[in-house]
């Protein structure tokens, strides 16, 4: 086996420690060692994003850095967006708006999303496609994910809220 | 009394079941699939497109820590695996021997402990090549001194087939004596479908049971399963294919992979659980590309702007191996729908295939079997005509479209099309995107030197094959199935045939059931892409889910009624004459609100069951099509282009699409809005080129462009509704549409910019810099 180096690492608020090789990406960490389905991996060269994560708050692509380099520092994947069990605004947005098909852009389109909002709490249409223009979808043409950061950032402002557990059919 | 509405029945916008696990981020893709003891295996794949095989030394990768086993060629040639069967009656080779055909072709697979070992092992397998002469153009493929690509094959030429439908003597002499005629060669260039999640698969051999279960990225689960038993000889009963969540399919996930073949051939070796997962090189390079069609269009007209007849001749290229999936009696597919909405005199087209050292494929791609080919030549050739005559590219299509009282109308080249109404979707189109002004401002603009462009496409589409005895795949009848059981508290498991990539079948046929049941959406589960639970069906590519599994799914929960029927009687106390289903209810004739619900019926199908009749409440069906249905729709695109730099820029498109009987319209729309990206990607950006070495251009996402929110336009959709009259909820399918008739639209508006420059025709993609030297040739570049 290769050398190891060992790594302490915050994952959606907990401490998470391991013993990685150093050409480990910190998306195969995320995966492979912790076990968490949210970051997905769809290219080799950085440009679809589907591995997104946000790493101290800033949406980055979990393929193009290693796993040593996120040592003592933060992050957040889709499974933290959820806390205590309630859903993110954006996450009940892209269901509301159908901002998914496949789902395995989602993820990432979810966390650039909520990164946004965090920094430009109403941003315009122009503002959403550029910060999603990392991400690449192919099943939804886009238009819907816009809707879906758009009825977010109403819902966190706090006007036109979906209402939780009101969709039509759906378990929410 | 219960409504559609409150039951997320027919038309209602149901919110997706699936989303709740996809926004969590516990969707189940392949690659999430861990299983204890798991090794991984990588591809070697050649560097040249045309080679000789000297020598594979793999004792290097072999003695690198971690790397379990290397399989070649040869070691699968023992177990007569090196090659295996394609979907259009040939063979390709798992692994090769010999030679190599393309770039990017399976050369060796390594399995290692770790991906990391995997990855080294395949850097360290040593291959020694010979490089031959490369053939990359179709057209040279058929030359006498090209050189002959496929050694296997028992004729030495690179032809494949030669396949023709139609008249050739009829529609030839309607062109000797026409007043109008039109030629127009046109590229469909190559493509590929890229969904976000590349192929992978878990392979995973239980030597106690003598079982093979295999977790893979596949739209087609049952008809892959078949596939495995023939090829291997492994007992069906002993296989389980589970195509868990699929992050985007598009066809590329219909055929077998060599991938998937030597990841289940060393889990049998090693006896442990194989995981592959192919990198984005890997599948751009060497699994299932798309089109690749090279077409000529003849039109033949009276001067008054009459279309009398048709005459296309194709070359297709195939690469390497006729791999094209689609159904076997049918070698260009259903590329004689290029009729479209047209009512002509007569037709004739003929397609030939050849090979050439590109990957293999030729994969219906959002499309049905070549239809995307056909509706973007018919669409782009009436316009081309309509520049001839100086006619309305509007007008023309709507002087020549088949009229509704003409339904069910036999096109000259065979099909029977089922309903339609081109006038209505056109008038439609036109008035929501103010055509009339459009037409004013476009003639103002010019006369300031301005430059924008309207185009329409006014496309028919056939989807939903069978009937099983016309289409077949290997031999297999292409129906569809959808089991259903009504569980004693009257809720609902159903398990459909096909299997869904991101269309939504968890809801959409959830909602099918409510409405036939009488039971809420939120009581019924489906499930699917399990071979072990779901009843067999050919997979869901070609918009066939809704047309065939759809309808087996309509049809089963009739079933269910039928009984359901007999014991709402017993329930009652009066006779089965006298019941009715009303209002989603079974109600007493005459006294509707004597009524007893499914789930009541239910209940007592367990537990009072009338004499003589089963206990439970199950049905199944498997649907064989009497007929295909053939979705339609009118599209207007319009575009304003940068003088300076070429750019066009897409300022409205409309898209008003009829595919009958809407299920859910939010989900129709959402597959609108997709397909026109992909539409607008493949008549703008996407490309898989060759150099002259056969290296291919267009390996990853630096190359092969994909747009992002960015460079995507605003949809504008509405639609029409005509149901078709054979399918038993009038549904035709919808998630092709958008992309078979979205690229003509686009490639018509940019001509139509163009044209005061004399051009007529470029080919896709069509890239700034094709528009700029067009300009720059009429000297009107700034
Ligand atoms: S996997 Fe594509 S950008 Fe990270
Ligand atoms: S939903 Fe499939 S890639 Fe975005």
């Amino acid at each position: 086996m290769a050398t190891t180096t060992s790594i302490a690492v915050t994952v959606n608020g907990t401490e998470r420690s391991a013993q990685v090789e150093p050409r480990m990406l910190l998306v195969h960490f995320l995966r492979d060692e912790l076990g968490l389905t949210g970051p997905h991996i769809g290219c080799d060269t950085s440009h679809c994003g589907a591995c997104t994560i946000l790493l101290n708050g800033v949406p980055i692509k979990s393929c193009t850095m290693f796993a040593v380099q996120a040592d003592g520092q933060s992050i957040t994947t889709v499974e933290g967006l959820t806390r205590n069990g309630d859903l993110h605004p954006v996450q009940d947005a892209f269901k509301e708006d159908h901002g998914l098909q496949c789902g395995y852009c989602t993820p990432g389109m979810m966390l650039a999303g909520a990164a946004l909002l965090a920094s430009n709490s109403d941003p315009s249409e122009t503002e959403i496609r550029m910060a999603i223009s990392g991400n690449l979808c192919r099943c939804t043409g886009y238009q819907n994910i816009v809707k879906a950061i758009q009825r977010a950032s109403r819902a966190m402002a706090g006007n036109g809220a979906p209402e939780r557990g009101k969709t039509e059919g759906g378990e929410a | 009394m219960i409504t559609g509405q409150e039951l997320g029945g027919l038309g209602c916008s149901v919110k997706r079941k699936e989303d709740a696990r996809f926004i969590r981020g516990q969707g189940k893709y392949v690659d999430d699939v861990q299983l204890p003891n798991m090794t991984y295996l990588h591809l070697v794949r050649s560097p040249f497109a045309h080679a000789r095989i000297e020598r594979i030394d793999t004792s290097a990768a072999l003695e690198i820590p971690g790397v379990l086993a290397v399989i070649t060629g040869e070691d699968l040639a023992k177990a007569n695996l090196s090659w295996m069967p394609t979907l259009s009656h040939d063979q390709q080779m798992v692994l090769a021997t010999g030679k190599v055909l393309f770039q990017g072709q399976e050369v060796a697979a390594v399995v290692g402990e770790t991906r990391f070992a995997a990855a080294d092992g395949a850097a360290a397998v040593r291959v020694d090549y010979e490089e031959l002469p490369v053939l990359i153009d179709p057209h040279q493929a058929l030359e006498p001194e090209a050189p002959i690509l496929r050694e296997d094959r028992e004729e030495q030429t690179n032809h494949i087939f030669h396949w023709e439908s139609g008249d050739r003597e009829a529609t030839d002499r309607i062109f000797s004596e026409a007043d109008v005629t039109i030629s127009q060669d046109m590229l469909y260039q190559r493509c590929h479908p890229a969904p976000i999640e590349c192929c992978a698969c878990v392979a995973d051999w239980d030597a106690t049971n003598e079982k093979m279960t295999i977790w893979m990225t596949s739209q087609a689960p049952h008809a892959h399963r078949t596939v495995f038993a023939l090829v291997a000889g492994l007992p069906e009963h002993k296989i389980r294919i589970i195509s868990p969540d699929v992050g985007g399919g598009f066809g590329n996930k219909v055929p077998v992979y060599p991938g998937y073949v030597c990841a289940a051939v060393a889990s049998l070796t090693l006896g442990r659980p194989v995981k592959w997962t192919e990198d984005r090189t890997g599948n751009l390079s060497s699994t299932g590309f798309a089109r690749d069609y090279h077409m000529r269009a003849d039109l033949a007209a009276t001067k008054e702007g009459e279309i009398r007849a048709l005459r296309v001749k194709t070359l297709a290229d195939h690469g390497a191996f006729n791999a094209a999936a689609q159904p076997s009696k049918f070698p260009a597919g259903l590329y004689n729908i290029c009729t479209g909405s047209y009512d002509l005199e007569n037709a004739f087209v003929e397609v030939d295939g050849v090979y050439t050292n590109k990957a293999p494929g030729g994969i219906a791609y959002r499309c049905s079997f070549r239809v995307t080919e056909a509706a973007y030549l018919i669409e782009r050739a009436v316009d081309v005509l309509a520049d001839e005559l100086g006619m309305d590219a509007a007008e023309l299509r709507r002087k020549n479209f088949i009229q509704p009282d003409q339904f069910p109308y036999e096109t000259s080249l065979g099909w029977t099309y089922d309903s339609g109404d081109y006038e209505a979707a056109l008038d439609r189109a036109l008035e929501i995107v103010g055509y009339e002004d459009l037409l004013r401002e476009q003639e103002e603009k010019r006369a300031r030197g301005e430059i924008m462009g309207i185009g329409i496409s006014s496309f028919t589409e056939i989807v939903g094959a069978g009937p099983g005895k016309t289409f077949d795949i290997l031999g297999l009848e292409m129906f569809d199935s959808c089991e259903v059981r009504v569980h004693p508290t009257g809720k609902v498991l159903a398990r459909i045939g096909v299997q869904t990539q991101g269309q939504g079948h968890e809801t959409t046929f959830a909602q099918i059931l409510a409405e036939e049941l009488g039971i809420p959406v939120a009581d019924i589960t489906v499930e699917h892409g399990d071979t072990d639970t779901a009843p067999y069906g050919l997979g869901t590519y070609a918009s066939r889910s809704t047309p065939v599994a759809g309808a087996a799914t309509a049809i089963a929960a009739r079933k269910i009624r039928d009984k359901a029927k007999k014991i709402a009687a017993h329930v009652m106390e009066v006779a089965e004459e006298d019941v009715e289903w009303k209002d989603y209810a079974f109600r007493v004739k005459g006294a509707p609100d004597r009524s007893v619900s499914m789930a009541d019926v239910a209940f007592a199908a367990y537990t009072n069951t009338p004499q003589g009749v089963e206990a439970g409440l199950e049905a199944v069906n498997y649907y064989d099509p009497p007929n295909l249905t053939f979705p339609f729709g009118t599209y207007v695109c319009v575009v304003d282009v940068d003088k300076g730099t070429g750019e066009w820029k897409v300022r409205r498109f409309v898209a008003v699409d009829d595919c009958g009987t809407v299920i859910n319209p939010m989900i129709v729309e959402g597959q609108i809005h997709g397909g026109l990206t992909e539409g607008f990607a493949i008549s703008a950006m996407q490309l898989i080129d060759f150099d002259e070495n056969g290296s291919i251009i267009g390996s990853n996402f630096m190359e092969y462009l994909l747009p992002t929110a960015v460079e995507t336009p605003t949809w504008e959709t509405d639609q029409t509704v005509t149901p078709s009259p054979h399918h038993p909820i009038g549904a035709k399918g919808v998630g092709e549409s958008p992309c078979v008739g979205s690229p003509a639209a686009f490639v018509n508006a940019v001509v139509d910019a163009l044209s005061p420059f004399g051009v007529r025709h470029i080919d896709m993609p069509i890239t700034s810099y094709k528009v700029w030297k067009a300009l720059r040739e009429a000297g009107v570049a700034d």
